[in-house]
């Protein structure tokens, strides 16, 4: 009798899985942060992993960067032009691409691309035992899988990020050369007249943070997955849906901070 | 074969229960080395949960569980993993890694624990193992490209190829034609044979309980029925292990 009392709701059912929930997502971090700062370390794996992040999400992101560059810069024309100031179309297409363009929209595609991948992947390997015959075979499976998943999109995404954002201003470049005959050199001259240092390390500042939640969003999700093949597409589709969310509320914070700082 | 005196597993009033579901409600084990333990029990029973928790991938809920001397849910994750060095498991489902080759699959183990070992002892290891199940032929196929019975015997191969002082089988021949269930049986025997291993064996086959284990005994609401000689349980007069019995050797066969 007793028993059935204490298993009754602290304030509603869907409050208290939400508190259970994010308990268990803070053990979780916790968790990831022991277990990448003790020995044995996975290198390999994280070599490894590393590899997969980047090689997954190049194409997509190559193309997407090359593409926001020139659209970007084909919508602003017009209204830099109505004041005669379409000399400055490269300093405000890198300002773009710098402060805002190339973490945000980088980090959604690894969300989509890399991030349902790990919860796939993950979660797959929990429901079919996989990641229990890890376990009985002597091997961290916390370690081999989680950790080197987490610190490899959490050290690849500043990378793809500047790569992005190169990406974004050779399509800029390309579309204002052939429009105002810009020459390379006075288009850089331009465009980085106007970028800060602190422009370009609070955006890798946010690739760290976007790769990190990305990673943590696919493993939490894939790791704690349950009730067979079903689980395996809701870790998916959670880990894209959490990830996106906290992405966007990371970017509103850290926004506001360097704008403080500035 | 005889039982030397220490045991090599060793459960006390062991008790698990998943909420409101009392699975495993008091079971005691003696199991010396070299000793086959097959072990009987309806679908839902709690075999799985039972070798899961010998295994440390459960935790009891209370009881004593005794594995080569350690207590498996006392001891730090560090030991637990040493002493999971000695403990083979081959799981229900296989359980292979879907994204590496067979080849991989046998050498992961190997690789993992024996970080000194050469390229050249892992083939070795590897064409012996899969000789030994009869699926030579498999080594650069994928887990997705085989059926289940050959998964279910690469699983086999992964868990023996560490030479393991205790093996746990999860339903090894459940899904198996008879002949290869006969392969399989002839397998645990010869691995209980050539490394002395303690083996559980989980199993609905009648005849894989008979032929591989010297002991046998049967989960009914939580508890062991009894565990004795095949002939023995079966003398039992038990309305459990009459349907089961009756259910083997009259429908199935
Ligand atoms: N991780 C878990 N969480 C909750 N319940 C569980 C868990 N694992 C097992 N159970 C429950 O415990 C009971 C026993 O499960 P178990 O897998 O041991 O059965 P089994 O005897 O192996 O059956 P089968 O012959 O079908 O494999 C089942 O009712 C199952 O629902
Ligand atoms: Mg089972």
């Amino acid at each position: 009798m007793e028993k059935k009392s204490l298993n009754k709701f602290l304030i509603s059912k869907k409050f208290d899985t939400f508190f259970n929930e994010l308990t268990n997502v803070f053990r979780f971090l916790g968790l990831y942060f022991k277990e990448t700062f003790t020995s044995p370390f996975e290198w390999k794996e994280t070599v490894n992993q590393c590899f997969n992040v980047g090689y997954k999400s190049l194409s997509l992101v190559t193309l997407t960067g090359f593409i926001i560059g020139i659209v970007f810069t084909k919508q602003s024309r017009p209204s830099l032009s109505t004041f005669g100031a379409s000399s400055w179309l490269p300093s405000l297409i890198s300002i773009a691409i710098v402060r805002a363009l190339a973490p945000l929209v980088t980090s959604l595609i690894a969300a989509g691309k890399v991030g349902s991948n790990i919860g796939a992947e993950l979660g797959s390997m929990k429901v079919t035992e996989q990641i229990d015959a890890m376990e009985v075979s002597a091997t961290n499976p916390f370690k081999f899988l989680v950790v080197t998943r987490i610190t490899a999109t959490t050290l690849m995404m500043p990378i793809l990020v500047l790569y992005t954002g190169l990406m974004g201003m050779l399509g800029a470049f390309i579309n204002i050369h052939q429009n105002e005959l810009t020459s390379f050199t006075a288009f850089i001259k331009n465009a980085f007249s106007t970028i800060s240092f602190l422009d370009i390390y609070s955006s890798l500042f946010k690739a760290l943070c976007y790769g990190f939640t990305i990673g943590v969003a696919g493993c939490y999700q894939g790791y704690t997955a349950q009730n067979g093949t079903q689980g395996v597409g809701k870790a998916a589709n959670a880990t894209v849906v959490i990830a996106m969310f906290l992405i966007f509320i990371e970017e509103m914070l850290i926004v506001q901070v360097v704008n403080a700082i500035r | 074969m005889k039982p030397t005196e220490t045991p090599v597993i060793e459960l006390k009033n062991l008790k698990k229960s998943f909420g409101d579901l009392a699975v495993l409600e008091g079971i005691d084990l003696t199991l010396f080395k070299g000793e086959n333990l097959a072990v009987l029990g309806k679908s839902g029973s709690g075999k799985s949960v039972l070798i899961k928790i010998i295994s440390g991938l459960l935790k009891p809920d209370s009881g004593l569980v005794k594995v080569l001397g350690e207590e498996v849910n006392k001891i730090t994750p560090k030991e637990l993993q040493i002493l999971r060095l000695k403990i083979g498991f081959s799981f229900q489902n296989s359980a292979l890694y879907d994204s590496m080759t067979v080849r991989e699959n046998l050498a992961f183990p190997l690789i993992r624990t024996r970080p000194e070992i050469t390229k050249k002892e892992i083939d070795m290891a590897i064409d012996k193992v899969l000789e030994d199940v009869g699926l030579s032929n498999t080594i650069n196929q994928m887990p997705s490209e085989l059926s289940g019975g050959q998964k279910k015997r690469i699983g086999i191969a992964r868990t023996v190829i560490l030479n393991p002082e205790i093996m746990l089988y999860d339903e090894p021949t459940s899904g198996l034609d008879p002949i290869t269930c006969l392969d399989i049986n002839d397998l645990i025997l010869q691995v209980q044979q050539e490394y002395q291993t303690t083996s559980i064996i989980i199993t609905h086959d009648l005849t894989c309980a008979k032929m591989t284990a010297n002991r046998v005994t049967m989960i009914s609401e939580g508890k062991f029925l009894k565990t004795g000689s095949f002939e023995e349980l079966f003398a039992m007069d038990n309305q459990d292990i009459r349907s089961f019995y009756n259910y083997n050797f009259t429908h199935e066969k």
